[in-house]
């Protein structure tokens, strides 16, 4: 075997791992626990509201594109977090003594996030499944477009977690700003409320980035087909939407190794201790 | 080339300062190096350029005959790295992490070297063998600091960058670990460069000691022979027409007759005193870090 192969396989373990240790630490299983519980209040909160110009619930809408989201924010602000932390406590530097240590490292970060992703979009689906009416599951078909979006989206939306948590130095100036990013984006993606109700200029802001598409990949796979009413051109646009997250995913898997590589190259030992001794001073 | 660690005229320049300002020296196969000098000497910044994780303003490195600059993954397989702290892989299991970094070594087994380190054999080298199922981030200070000694050699490295590993030690866990480092290099013959601003840490450690003070070396050799070329003298201080001087005399008396012989009236504040080790190295250090040498002068003996 390869030295990279070995490291590759290492770093599949290393993702397993580290999935395992998010599941039994108590502070990281609650983050997951919170936020999918939050979602889910708030659809059962919405579940009687009706979608506009239907008569279908508006929290069914919402569980669909809420695993969208949930593909985003764990692909970004989880991939972020933990890269900006990683780099603060030193992780990253270890990878770089080790021998091929980096290609394990993002090998680990890919399987573990996503493996995050996978099991919040499987409890919410599990659980708004017995609460919700009206979710068009169980054809095949529909279960190959849930997969195909959430592949796409995991390429689309983790190099990007992964190079923002590049650009930030320390945990403290990372967290609010890439938080609010993703808020905002909610908002103009149709993710809580039909996009046709926004201005038309913020609707083609919020169709250029992964976000709309993951969410309306998702309401394309989970909700009846009558529903592509309410969407932009009546349509699930499945076309557009393979289009627009594959050119994010291109643009991504090209983009971020050159920034994580120019990231990778400033650490080293003094490096991680400054980080250190500002974030204790409360800089 | 027989050398491990080859450096010559080593500078590193941060904006105006010259951090490093010719640094030259070398360690033979399974020598343990102590570079040892005050804080902000240096020593950090000499370790990194070594490691490959820093790139040097100008000067020649050669670390196993390969330029640190241009290490591929190969080179750093044969190299081990422990820093003053890390915090890293808190939520790992103790067993599970070493041998999990164990495992990007493999690849890179020689007919001599068979690599990595079986987890539990190093667990118990390093003294961990009760913890092997903790939580790293459940370690002591003490402990904590001997997994990182446990992976910086998981992979059997050639070469030991030790950047200073005690720094914030109780004096039982320097002594752990000063074991801990003996232990290495009776058993694997590793070549290691530690830096230590503690003179005691180096002369036991060390085969050899560098002193790197004012962005150079200003002292290389062994305690024994630091101690017998420094400190086996008199240390005679004196001052003539407000320059002051310090000389290391073997007959400091002898030396006091010549001095009235020549100088008479204009010797003043004269004082003579026997050095110990520790002396040379303050007094040389404080020179280096003052630039004093208009007002202080050393004379080879």
């Amino acid at each position: 075997m390869t030295p990279e192969l070995v490291a590759a396989r290492a770093g599949l373990s290393r993702g397993w791992i580290e999935f395992r240790q998010t599941l039994t630490t108590p502070g990281d299983l609650a983050s997951i626990v919170f936020m999918t519980g939050g979602f889910l209040v708030a659809m059962i909160w919405t579940r009687h509201t009706t979608l506009p110009g239907t008569h279908f619930s508006l929290g069914t809408t919402m569980l669909a594109s809420v695993l969208g989201l949930n593909i985003a924010t764990y692909g970004i602000i989880r991939t972020g977090d933990l890269i900006v932390i990683e780099r603060e406590d030193g992780t990253l530097l270890r990878a770089k003594a080790v021998p091929n240590g980096m290609l394990g490292y993002l090998i680990g970060k890919v399987v573990n996030i996503s493996a995050q992703i996978v099991f919040a979009v499987a409890i919410t689906l599990l659980i708004g499944a017995f609460l919700f009416a009206g979710l068009a599951i169980g054809s095949p078909g529909r279960w190959l477009t849930l997969v195909w979006v959430l592949v796409l989206g995991l390429l689309a939306t983790l190099p990007l977690g992964a190079m923002l948590g590049s650009l930030f130095t320390s945990t403290r100036s990372a967290g609010g700003p890439m938080l609010l990013l993703l808020a905002g984006l909610a908002a103009i993606s149709g993710i809580f409320y039909p996009i046709t109700h926004l201005p038309v200029f913020l609707q083609w802001i919020g169709q250029v980035f992964p976000l709309y598409w993951l969410g309306l990949g998702m309401r394309s796979a989970l909700l009846p087909h009558s529903l592509a009413a309410v969407e932009i051109g009546h349509s699930w646009r499945h076309l557009a939407t393979f289009g627009v997250l594959a050119a994010w995913s291109v643009a991504g898997l090209v983009l971020a190794p050159v920034v994580l590589r120019r990231m990778a190259r400033r650490e080293s030992g003094s490096a991680v201790a400054a980080r250190h001794e500002k974030v204790m001073r409360g800089v | 080339m027989d050398d491990v660690l080859a450096v010559r005229d080593l500078r590193m320049r941060y904006g105006k300062t010259d951090v490093l300002d010719g640094v030259s020296f070398a360690a033979r196969h399974g020598e343990v190096l102590a570079l040892l000098g005050p804080n902000g000497a240096g020593k950090t910044t000499t370790i990194e350029i070594l490691e490959g994780f820093r790139m040097r303003s100008a000067g020649e490195v050669s670390v196993l005959a390969t330029d640190p600059a241009h290490g591929g993954e190969a080179w750093r397989a044969r190299t081990g790295v422990v820093l003053q702290s890390w915090r890293d892989h808190g939520k790992w299991q103790v067993r599970e992490l070493l041998a999990h970094l164990g495992r990007y070594y493999a690849p890179y087994s020689t007919a001599s070297i068979t690599r990595p380190w079986d987890p539990d054999d190093l667990l118990e080298t390093v003294g961990l063998t009760a913890h092997a199922r903790k939580r790293v981030r459940h370690l002591s200070g003490g402990q904590r600091r001997r997994l990182d000694v446990a992976i910086g050699i998981v992979g059997r490295p050639e070469l030991l960058f030790l950047d200073e590993p005690t720094a914030g030690f109780d004096p039982e866990a320097r002594r752990d670990f000063h074991d801990v480092v003996h232990r290495l290099t009776d058993l694997e013959q590793t070549t290691i460069l530690l830096t230590t601003h503690d003179l005691d840490e180096a002369e036991r450690l060390a085969d050899r000691i560098l002193v790197l003070a004012g962005g150079t070396i200003i002292a290389d050799g062994s305690a024994d022979e630091l101690a017998r070329t420094m400190s086996g003298q008199s240390e005679v201080r004196w001052s003539r027409d407000g320059q002051r001087f310090v000389h290391a005399a073997d007959d400091a008396t002898a030396f006091v007759r010549e001095l009235f012989r020549q100088y008479g009236e204009s010797i003043e504040d004269l004082e003579v005193r026997r050095a110990t080790l520790e002396d040379t190295y303050m007094a040389l250090v404080r020179q280096a870090e003052h630039g004093a040498r208009p007002k202080l002068t050393v004379v080879a003996a």
